[in-house]
């Protein structure tokens, strides 16, 4: 099947690859996915990616935390077996809060932080022992990728690729 | 080279002259303040505080015994005894005037005494909490400065003239800091209890032991001895490293200057760090004798800091809108932005840490401090913590604003505004007490100062070529880019 044809350009260096990335979405060809051995700054805008959204997820998260935190602490030192706090036997929550303010901090941020791991890699669909998805092993290395899927245009983007100083461009049946 | 404008000039001086009027007028008014004055301000406050005072202390206390009841009955007992302890402890270690119905006939004049010195001590202290909180962010400019040379910063290099041009300030402030503290000395004003007569005389019936027992630190001598020693400390490297840094421009020395000023700016951060928190405990903490906290230090550190990074934004940010600064961007903005931003939560922490401790303890001799801000100063006490955390927080946690000028503009302009508040909660209860409010005194002083500062600052960067052009990592300086952010006045693809 033509559509399930894919280029793979390979780069050496992050700039190169970054104005690559630049020129190719300049010509309006869609850009699959770039392989990266490490973060490569800005390259989520010049791809056209969207923001994403995992800020507004940790900030969901802390704020159950902290509720979480306002609900146990309530619950084991004055519901369930009311404790003298500090020689403060009032029993009240809201009147030995400043006792419990480490308590809601640090679930604030075991919360904010543990799910923010599993949220990320569940929508990046990592999982432990999971095989890897990278299609070639030098991007693990030195090496840069970008896969741009092919519409019956080879030749140009081929051509287009070439000048944008790829090291290497292969083009090969996607599964 | 940047022109201090004809109009910024007359701004500040109009704000010097307007402070030193407004301050003369206070002081006037203060020497004038009688007997007859105080005895009036008791009554007053025993007509409309007392009552209510009173009221509210009952109301939780009934609340409590009800809900307790029902909970645990045998506690009841214990419970009024801590009632019970609690009360005697407002009573000995609040203001001696919060329990005025205590006091017999022959007291009262001694509490009107008393009453009386805090209405002298009004400009006084209005004065003090400006040029405090003026000399303390000036001093923590210097510092932030020294930072950044010890660490070789990269990103700062093109602001390092703002931040010297800011320290110009110092020295000004520090000769008035001497002429107060020495003024304390002599006994013109009352701003340190433990400077009043007979407090280390066994003898008198004044005699306060616990101040007698801490009478190796607390002297006149040694007080002022020190004051002096700090000032001159800070000052010392004020102009040795602004010497050092102009030469650096012309130097062309293979970093030879760079390094001097490196090793110079090394021994002042190991020297500002002693000084900083023993100024603490001598200018602050020393207006209760009494009280103590083992990170008052870092409490006044942070304080000051946060105004400091607050300052640089500010004088960055209108110098940057008068093309003074090239090679400028948003990414600088957004730095400091987020030292902003990030020193108000330290700020938060230490305030928070202190209040914890001494609340969880509730060692008498510790709490007195918080009773008398959670009792006469509630609402800046509780105020400034909205301003200086709250506020913030909101405002500064999204990336995109922290580089706008405005977003960092409201949230500077509000924590300016709630560290002077910070300084005043932290000198006022201890020197006037109950007689406090924000009047012509408070409001001279700030002008007085804000202008001492835009006329130094101003004129000293003016002085010099606005960019550390000797600095080795200026280049790094100039095309720093944080990677989230868009520059105005540049496409996305400029950035590398």
């Amino acid at each position: 099947m033509e559509s399930s044809k894919v280029i793979h350009a390979f780069y050496t260096d992050d700039e190169v690859l970054l104005d690559a990335v630049k020129t190719v979405k300049a010509a309006h060809h869609h850009i699959e996915e770039v392989f990266c051995p490490f973060p490569v700054h800005g390259l989520d805008k010049a791809m056209g990616l969207a923001p994403t959204r995992l800020a507004i997820t940790a900030f969901m998260y802390g704020i159950t935390g902290l509720a979480f935190a306002i609900w146990m602490t309530n619950y084991m030192m004055i519901d369930d077996w009311p404790q003298d706090i500090g020689g403060k036997p009032s029993f009240s929550w809201a009147e030995n809060m400043p006792a419990f303010v480490p308590i809601m901090f640090e679930l604030t941020v075991f919360f904010a932080a543990h799910l923010m791991v599993i949220t990320f890699y569940m929508r990046s669909r990592i999982w432990p022992f999971k095989d890897a998805e990278n299609p070639d092993p030098r991007t693990t290395d030195d090496h840069f990728l970008m896969e741009i899927p092919v519409h019956n245009n080879e030749a140009e983007l081929t051509s287009l690729l070439n000048k944008t100083g790829a090291v290497e461009i292969n083009v090969l049946d996607k599964h | 080279m940047y022109q201090f404008s004809g109009r910024l000039k007359t701004f500040s001086l109009t704000l010097i002259v307007f402070g030193f009027v407004g301050l003369a007028y206070s002081f006037y008014n203060g020497s004038q303040k009688t007997l007859e004055d105080a005895k009036h301000a008791i009554e007053a406050a025993n007509s409309d505080a007392h009552g209510g005072a009173h009221g509210e202390a009952a109301t939780p206390h009934a609340a409590e015994a009800d809900h307790d009841t029902h909970v645990v009955k045998t506690d009841n007992e214990a419970h009024a005894a801590m009632m019970h302890a609690s009360e005697d402890k407002e009573t000995t270690h609040g203001d001696a005037h919060a329990s005025s119905e205590a006091h017999v006939a022959s007291h009262d004049d001694t509490h009107a005494t008393h009453v009386l010195h805090q209405l002298q001590n009004r400009p006084w202290s209005a004065f003090y909490v400006a040029l405090f909180f003026s000399l303390g962010l000036t001093l923590l400019v210097l510092t932030f400065y020294a930072i950044q040379r010890v660490a070789q910063v990269g990103w700062s290099v093109v602001i390092l003239r703002v931040m010297e041009a800011i320290t110009a300030n110092l020295l000004p402030v520090s000769i008035i800091m001497i002429l107060v503290l020495a003024a304390s000395v002599m006994h013109i004003n009352h701003l340190f209890p433990w400077m009043a007569e007979g407090i280390f005389d066994p003898e008198s019936d004044k005699y306060d032991a616990i101040i007698d027992g801490k009478s190796i630190w607390m002297n006149a001598t040694g007080f002022m001895l020190r004051s002096i020693a700090y000032l001159v400390i800070w000052n010392v490297y004020r102009f040795l490293i602004r010497k050092g840094s102009i030469k650096e421009d012309t130097a062309n020395d293979g970093n030879k200057t760079y390094k001097k000023n490196y090793n110079m700016s090394v021994i002042f951060l190991f020297l500002f760090m002693i000084t900083e928190s023993m100024m603490s405990w001598d200018w602050i903490m020393g207006l209760d004798p009494h009280w103590f906290s083992t990170l008052f230090g870092w409490y006044v550190l942070a304080t000051l800091l946060v105004s400091a990074l607050t300052v640089i934004a500010f004088v960055t940010i209108y110098l940057r809108s008068k093309n003074a600064l090239p090679g400028i961007n948003d990414s600088h903005i957004h730095d400091l932005a987020k030292f902003m931003f990030g020193f108000s939560v330290f700020w938060t922490y230490l305030w928070f840490a202190q209040f914890m401790l001494i609340w969880y303890a509730d060692i008498p001799e510790e709490t007195t401090y918080f009773v008398a801000r959670f009792t006469e100063y509630k609402l800046p006490f509780l105020g400034m913590v909205v301003m200086n955390f709250v506020f913030p927080i909101l405002l500064l946690i999204n990336s995109d604003f922290k580089s706008r000028p405005w977003f960092v503009f409201i949230g500077g302009a509000v924590i300016l505004m709630g560290h002077y508040v910070d300084v005043f909660v932290m000198v006022m209860p201890s020197t006037v007490g109950a007689q406090w409010s924000f009047g012509i005194p408070e409001l001279s002083a700030i002008f007085f100062f804000i202008g001492l500062f835009i006329y130094t600052t101003f004129s000293a960067f003016a002085k010099a070529n606005p960019i550390a052009k000797g600095n080795p990592f200026l280049k790094e300086s100039e095309h720093f880019h944080y990677y989230n952010i868009e520059h105005t006045g540049e496409g996305s693809g400029d950035h590398h």
